[in-house]
């Protein structure tokens, strides 16, 4: 068997059949060769401290049109090849010019002043959770509305748009999609999101669309287009990642009573609790991609110029040498070196934001619905086969 | 060994992350225009000495730098 894998090349990504992230047997090193559906091949680094290393690293790009560059889903051929104000996709020095405008929106303090917003946005969803009658849908009535609407009263996006960009966002994020249907989904999220920055140039709200459209574009620091990719990416990232959090965190939570009962009893552990989540069920399992500006070396593994790596965040998140028993969901454990944020100069914007949403989601719906319980077995939980991990429904009970 | 742990930050590194403000808030904090790392205290008192080491150890940009006492 370790023959067979020592000497074949892992398909990768390794798909999302459940809570336990697919790891090939890469060998005591954790790191290893994959072959991606693109027909390329790239490294994988799985272990926290290369991990570390690597995405601290100046030697990568994250600029998805430069040679090499592992791309682990196929693209059209007429895919428009700009990566305009995708941050995620842009290295130093305009990286560092598009992020600093966006810093401040999303600091801790600034995400303070959200939380009662966020809060009655919790309470109403619940509410109406429950005059959906039983069993509901714990993903339909909660785990995607809160965030979303968070993230369109954030941005200035009008919430009742939701069919429209949540349809594309999950078209966009799914392993199915077809590549043109992706390409489709993305530029009906830059038209729809192009009309609306019009709007706002002309009406300007109290919203981070309007801020930026006034404050950027208007000097001259920020093309519109640029504004239009950036828009796309929040919206998108704003409201898949948290959702998908919420509702497979309330699935962790239920399935660990015990520690469920401890959490009700002891609402200080809310914190904790959320971090440990966060490394355990890690969301952004395909890892992070970059690709090697110049010859380098991560780990002491050569890693010549214009050679794709990965980074798999879910693996490192569950190193043993930094997490203990890191297969086991344990709220006592202070998981403060997880990277479901990922790691580097790239690590997420909105990482106050989605903490407040998480914090306060988990803790009202515990504390609301004491008598939450799944409506289905674990084993009928089907889980979304997309770039970002989730269940697709969790039926629920309370 | 005698002395102080002295912090030292590198606003031009700081991507904004905001992870030593939330694990440090007594040594750390963010500018209002920028979002990046301000030091509130480059020698604070050993109470805080655990919360920064973690501060450092996770800044993803490896903007902190400790000299250790």
């Amino acid at each position: 068997m370790s023959d067979t894998l020592a000497t074949s090349v892992p398909t990768y990504p390794f798909g999302n059949a459940g809570l336990e992230p697919l790891l090939p047997d890469l060998g005591p090193d954790g790191v290893g060769r994959v072959q991606l559906p693109t027909g390329q091949q790239a490294w994988l680094f799985t272990r926290h401290e290369h991990l570390r290393e690597l995405l601290r690293s100046p030697d990568f790009s994250s600029d998805f049109t430069r040679p090499g560059f592992p791309l682990i889903r196929p693209m059209p051929e007429d895919m428009p090849r700009r990566p305009d104000g995708s941050l995620i996709r842009m290295d130093p020095p305009e990286h560092t010019k598009f992020r600093r405008m966006l810093t401040p929106e999303f600091m801790i303090k600034h995400i303070r002043t959200l939380e009662p917003l966020i809060r009655q946005t919790v309470v109403d969803a619940l509410d109406e959770l429950r005059a959906a009658g039983q069993p509901a849908d714990l993903v339909e009535h909660f785990a995607l509305p809160v965030p979303s609407m968070v993230i369109c009263h954030l941005l200035g996006v009008p919430y009742a748009d939701h069919d429209y960009f949540q349809e594309r966002s999950r078209i966009l994020l799914a392993w199915s999609s077809p590549p043109e249907q992706v390409r489709d989904a993305i530029e009906e999220m830059r038209e729809y999101l192009t009309r609306l920055i019009a709007v706002r140039r002309g009406e300007p709200g109290e919203d981070m669309i309007s801020r930026l459209a006034a404050e950027r574009v208007a000097t001259g620091e920020m093309t519109e287009e640029e504004l239009v990719g950036l828009s796309v990416l929040l919206l998108i990232a704003g409201h898949e990642t948290t959702s998908n959090m919420i509702g497979l965190s309330a699935l962790v939570l239920l399935e660990h009573p015990e520690q469920l009962r401890q959490l009700r009893e002891r609402p200080e552990l809310i914190d904790d609790t959320v971090e440990e989540l966060l490394r355990y069920l890690t969301i952004v399992r395909t890892g992070l991609t970059r690709v090697a500006t110049a010859d380098t070396a991560v780990g002491g593994h050569p890693i010549a110029a214009g050679e794709g790596v990965i980074a798999l965040l879910s693996a490192a998140n569950r190193d043993a040498a930094v997490f203990p028993d890191g297969d086991a969901f344990d709220l006592h454990r202070g998981s403060h070196q997880h990277m479901a944020f990922g790691f580097g100069i790239h690590q997420c914007i909105g990482q106050p934001l989605a903490r407040a949403e998480l914090r306060i989601a988990l803790s009202e719906m515990i504390t609301r619905l004491p008598g939450l319980a799944l409506a289905v077995t674990p084993d009928q939980v089907r889980y979304r086969d997309a770039v970002v991990f989730g269940v697709q429904r969790l039926p629920v009970t309370w | 060994m005698s002395g102080r742990l002295r912090v030292a930050v590198d606003r031009d590194a700081c991507c904004g992350s905001g992870n030593c403000v939330r694990t440090a808030p007594e040594v750390f904090d963010q500018d209002e225009e920028l979002g990046l790392v301000v030091l509130r205290q480059p020698e604070p008192p050993e109470s805080e000495y655990d919360a920064v080491r973690e501060a450092a150890y996770n800044c993803p940009a490896a903007a902190i730098d400790l000299t250790e006492p």
